[in-house]
């Protein structure tokens, strides 16, 4: 059985050895020469020059306390607001598949879209839903993208990924042991003893799933915050994705960009093995 | 349930690897990228009297947002990816593209009349004496403002104001409580967002981006003087969320009657001035953009113009494209099919000689102007190294351009002040350079 | 009042029902916003105050579709989301199989290992992935994205597969086992029909996440292999007014997935318990 396990596990292992070490092998060679895509020819060997370039800029620090912040928001609101409304649509009631489908519909939209949408149509100080709110409750609209640039940007980001998180648990609750749940009631547990000592111990794996999944995903968030913001006001709402993005890309600094994209792996990884600590023993329980 | 994945599998696998079988034309097919503007949509919709007239060649279109596109096309050139037949560039990139030999020469035929060609529009799209890209539509900027406002607020303009006389307009047409702010001006980080506006300010204040050593001169007295007043005059008559507001951002707010005065593309007028999507469409009027030192790059200029990449495998046939698109008989074509105040300006002198043209489009003569005054050789009071009226003509610019865009957004967003916003931005330019190897 | 008796139970519905459709429609409305502007003109999209009462309009649906290819769009987004995924499925059930019912003491590093290849960001990685895929011409090619697409989300699946298997309870497995069941039959019979709901809701994740993938859609491709991120991308931010007609293609580009999710919901509500199993 064990040696079958592994013939199990080799396409996926295979494949995505293949496809991380081509690029990862040539990420790491463009580091470290020079090499801009408007100067085609010169590619000489330039050390830990780009490395330095990247890491002196201004708006490094920032960036990645910006990436972490953005991480650590969308994955904290996404994770209690997803728990909270999957037990809430856990159990029948009328028009439940509807208001499932209306649940995770968020995450069908593009992220291009979605920041559009946030941008013009909810959050903008003078046409926007959100200011309509703010007027007609007698407040003076809050202007989200230059006030608030990052929050905002939490905001646009946890709604997308909501339905994720929603989805994710519904699933895994649909799988709880109701006979377990029943006997509890019946010894007289409260709904809260439920749920703290059985509802959310079953659901701490997808917690984790969700958790390492969202991880990895908000650490590159890009579209969003260059269509709407532009990275500003300042460099407020400026990640680690959007550094690189306007240090390398818009310079086509091939070199910078890919110093720029290891630096991202390492903080990804100090991220996760951090998050590690937090949920990774759910995951093999 | 049983599930039966492989037969399912094998059949979408058959069709997927179909669809990537080379289809056998006997027609030529270039591929046109371009930006989704509404003269280019035009333009698409007009192909099929191009294939009409040359049934050897069929035309496949990729049209994207401004920032993608030029992502796309870059990468593209850059590596000798020939996935592209027709690129549409715009004047920052073609002088450098140009000049690398990434570029195929324009060779139009005689009845092209590349003389006809506005002088600016011409020499910003060549180097070296070489035209490189074929102007689609051009653009300068210039102040268009609300006559019903100006004529209530007793305010009268010059034909070119200066930004002091347009500081007191705008005071006197402010009136929030009625929903107007008296100047509306664009705000959002980016090279040819905030920062092209921002250019042609400290432009007209006498300042430059780089002297003749390409030293930046971001903390000079004119960028000062100049910054200072912007965020001066945003913040105390313009809209809020002015840092974020981009062209489409203040146009829907100008179409719905929310600012009294706009310094803008003169593009923009085309849809201002259209009743279908503007409420003010019949109470808008033009003027110069305004000056203050000195008028020199007070106005900037831009053009999408078609480009054949050296790596076309169908140089050809994207060179007749290109000629057709860009020709009279082009302007005169969508005159016919859409009216004249639908065509693509600011590429010909003949276009505003047209009486017909001139009758239908009431901002014409404006625009015409603006496009004589614009001088992309020699946009700055004092000498600069660097060529391009509303940006330099640099690789590093791009990037530059970003940074100092996101610092001036945040002084004008209240987060820092004008002085500590400039030197961020000093230092960016010099980092830029440095590294580039352009400072020394 | 006594929440167990049978006013008090009916009650606890209808407070459950109010809040989650309010839940709901909250978390919906600026959706409902984007369809309801993508029957406006321009001119009605910005007006201030939002206009919620007019008559409604399909110019800009027809716009989109004599402007754009969207059936091209449309069926290429279909068959990169749908076989990348299938493929994926394919060679991550196996995997995730074996993590879960074979747990070995590499187990957790290798499903760390996994999502570790997913921490390039993919704007840093632009340049090699695109020299590649020019090197084996496939740029512009479906094939070039289904392969992307597969492997960008085939540590997901795993990840997620992994999950669903590991809450199958092992003497289930073990029954069977003794049964005499094959691998296969143990597979088809048993962990097929309980991990539905998780293996219909994680092709449900990974085909969005294919269908929405705008970044290498725009990057990889030109004329020919287009998917609807490229039909997004070419009615957003041009210069002039572009909301209604910028919805009415978002409403075109999500409306067959709606149709997956419709039918995706309907699994995880028919997952079988194991109270039923059992």
């Amino acid at each position: 059985m064990r040696s079958l396990a592994r013939l199990l596990l080799a396409p996926a292992v295979g494949s995505l050895f293949l496809w991380m070490i081509v690029p990862l092998a040539m990420t790491l060679y463009f580091s470290v020469i020079r090499y801009n895509l408007m100067e085609p020819g010169e590619h000489a060997f330039v050390g830990l020059e780009n490395f330095r370039f990247f890491v002196t800029d201004p708006s490094f620090g920032t960036a990645i306390l910006n990436t972490l912040l953005l991480l650590g928001s969308v994955i904290v609101i996404t994770v209690v607001l997803g728990v909270l409304i999957a037990l809430l649509v856990n159990e029948p009631f009328p028009g439940q598949g509807i208001v499932r489908v209306l649940l995770i519909s968020p995450f069908f939209v593009m992220p291009t879209v979605n920041a559009l949408l946030w941008k013009h149509m909810m959050m903008n100080p003078i046409y926007g839903v959100l200011a309509q709110v703010w007027r007609a409750v007698g407040l003076t609209p809050v202007d989200w993208l230059s006030d608030w640039p990052l929050l905002s940007v939490i905001i646009m980001v946890a709604w997308q990924w909501l339905p994720f998180a929603v989805l994710i648990f519904i699933t895994s609750l649909q799988g709880m042991n109701r006979e377990q749940l029943e006997a509890a009631r019946m010894d007289g547990a409260t709904w809260l003893q439920q749920f703290r000592f059985l509802v959310l111990p079953h659901l701490a794996r997808s917690i984790a799933v969700v958790v390492m999944i969202e991880m990895i995903f908000l650490l590159s968030v890009f579209a969003e915050i260059s269509t709407t913001t532009g990275g500003g006001p300042g460099d407020a709402s400026t990640n680690i994705a959007y550094l690189i993005f306007k240090q390398a890309l818009l310079g086509f600094d091939v070199g910078v960009a890919s110093a720029g994209a290891l630096f991202a792996v390492v903080l990804a990884n100090i991220a996760a093995a951090f998050l590690i600590r937090l949920v990774g023993k759910n995951m093999d329980r | 349930m049983t599930r039966k994945p492989l037969p399912a599998l094998g059949l979408t696998l058959a069709v997927s690897l179909g669809v990537t079988a080379p289809l056998a034309a006997n027609a030529t097919d270039i591929v046109v990228a371009t930006v989704n503007n509404g003269h280019m949509i035009e333009m698409q919709k007009l192909t099929h009297f191009f294939e009409q007239a040359n049934p050897d060649i069929h035309v496949k279109w990729v049209t994207l947002e401004e920032g993608v596109l030029r992502q796309r096309v870059t990468t593209d050139i850059a590596t000798r990816g020939g996935q592209f037949d027709v690129m549409t560039i715009g004047m920052y990139e073609t002088p450098i593209w140009g000049r690398k030999g990434w570029l195929q020469e324009i060779k139009p035929d005689a009845t092209y009349d590349v003389d006809d060609l506005l002088p600016a529009i011409r020499s910003g799209l060549s180097a070296d004496g070489k035209l490189y890209a074929a102007p689609f539509y051009g653009e300068s900027s210039m102040l268009m403002y609300r006559s019903d406002l100006a004529q209530k607020a007793g305010v009268t303009f010059a034909e070119r104001p200066t930004w002091d006389q347009v500081r007191d307009a705008a005071a006197k047409m402010n009136d929030p409580k009625a929903g107007v702010y008296g100047i509306c001006l664009r705000g959002k980080p980016g090279w040819g967002d905030n920062m092209a506006f921002i250019t042609t300010l400290v432009n007209a204040y006498g300042g430059q981006w780089f002297d003749m050593s390409w030293k930046p001169q971001l903390e000079s007295k004119p960028w000062h003087d100049a910054v200072a007043f912007y965020v001066d005059l945003l913040k105390k008559y313009g809209p809020p969320g002015s840092s974020a507001n981009s062209f489409n951002e203040i146009l829907a707010l100008y179409n719905e009657g929310k600012c009294g005065m706009w310094v803008d593309a003169t593009i923009a007028a085309s849809f201002i001035t259209d009743p279908k999507q503007s409420k003010v469409a019949d109470k808008v009027a033009f003027a110069q953009a305004p000056q203050q030192v000195t008028a020199k790059g007070a106005n900037w200029l831009w053009a999408w113009a078609l480009a054949v990449p050296a790596s076309s495998k169908n140089a050809a046939a994207a060179q007749k494209f290109v000629n057709w698109a860009t020709s009279k008989a082009y302007i005169e074509l969508v005159a016919k099919e859409e009216g004249w105040a639908h065509v693509p300006t600011g590429t010909r002198k003949s276009t505003y000689a047209n009486a017909q043209f001139v009758a239908a489009a009431k901002f014409a003569p404006a625009e015409e102007k603006a496009l004589a005054s614009a001088n992309p050789l020699d946009s700055t009071l004092p000498k600069s190294p660097y060529t391009g009226v509303q940006f330099a003509t640099i690789p590093e610019f791009q990037s530059i351009g970003v940074t100092v865009g996101q610092q001036m957004s945040a002084a004008l967003a209240g987060k820092e002040s004008v002085d500590t916003a400039l030197k961020a931005s000093q230092t960016a330019a010099e980092r830029e350079l440095t590294k580039s190897g352009r400072l020394k | 009042m006594d929440l167990t008796s049978p006013n008090g139970q009916r009650a606890l519905l209808w407070i459950r029902t109010i809040a989650a459709w309010l839940v709901a429609l909250l978390i919906f409305f600026p959706i409902l916003f984007m369809l309801l502007t993508s029957f406006k003109t321009e001119l009605q999209a910005i007006a201030v105050p939002s206009v919620w009462i007019f008559t409604p309009t399909l110019d800009n649906f027809t716009h989109v579709q004599e402007r754009s290819d969207y059936l091209l769009y449309a069926k290429n987004s279909l068959i990169t989301s749908v076989v990348s995924t299938v493929v994926g499925l394919v060679i991550a059930a196996p995997a995730a199989y074996s993590m879960a019912f074979f747990p070995s003491r590499r187990t957790k590093d290798i499903l760390m290992w996994m999502l570790s290849t997913k921490m390039m960001p993919a704007v840093g990685a632009l340049v090699p992935v695109y020299v590649m895929a020019q090197t084996s011409h496939l740029l512009d090619t479906t094939f070039a994205l289904i392969v992307v697409f597969m492997l960008s989300n085939l540590p997901l699946m795993v990840w997620m597969l992994y999950s669903h298997f590991k809450e199958i309870p092992p003497e289930i497995l073990e029954a069977a086992r003794m049964d005499g069941a094959s691998l296969l039959t143990e597979f088809r019979h048993v962990i097929l029909p309980l991990a539905m709901g998780g293996i219909a809701s994680t092709g449900l994740l990974c085909l969005v996440l294919a269908w929405n993938e705008a970044f290498w859609s725009l990057n990889l491709t030109a004329a020919n292999a287009g998917t609807l991120a490229a039909l997004i991308a070419s009615y957003s931010s041009p210069e002039g007014l572009f909301w209604s007609k910028l919805s009415a293609a978002s409403v075109l580009a999500i409306a067959p997935i709606v149709v997956f999710g419709w039918f995706s919901q309907k699994q995880l509500v028919q997952g079988l318990t194991f109270g039923a199993v059992k």
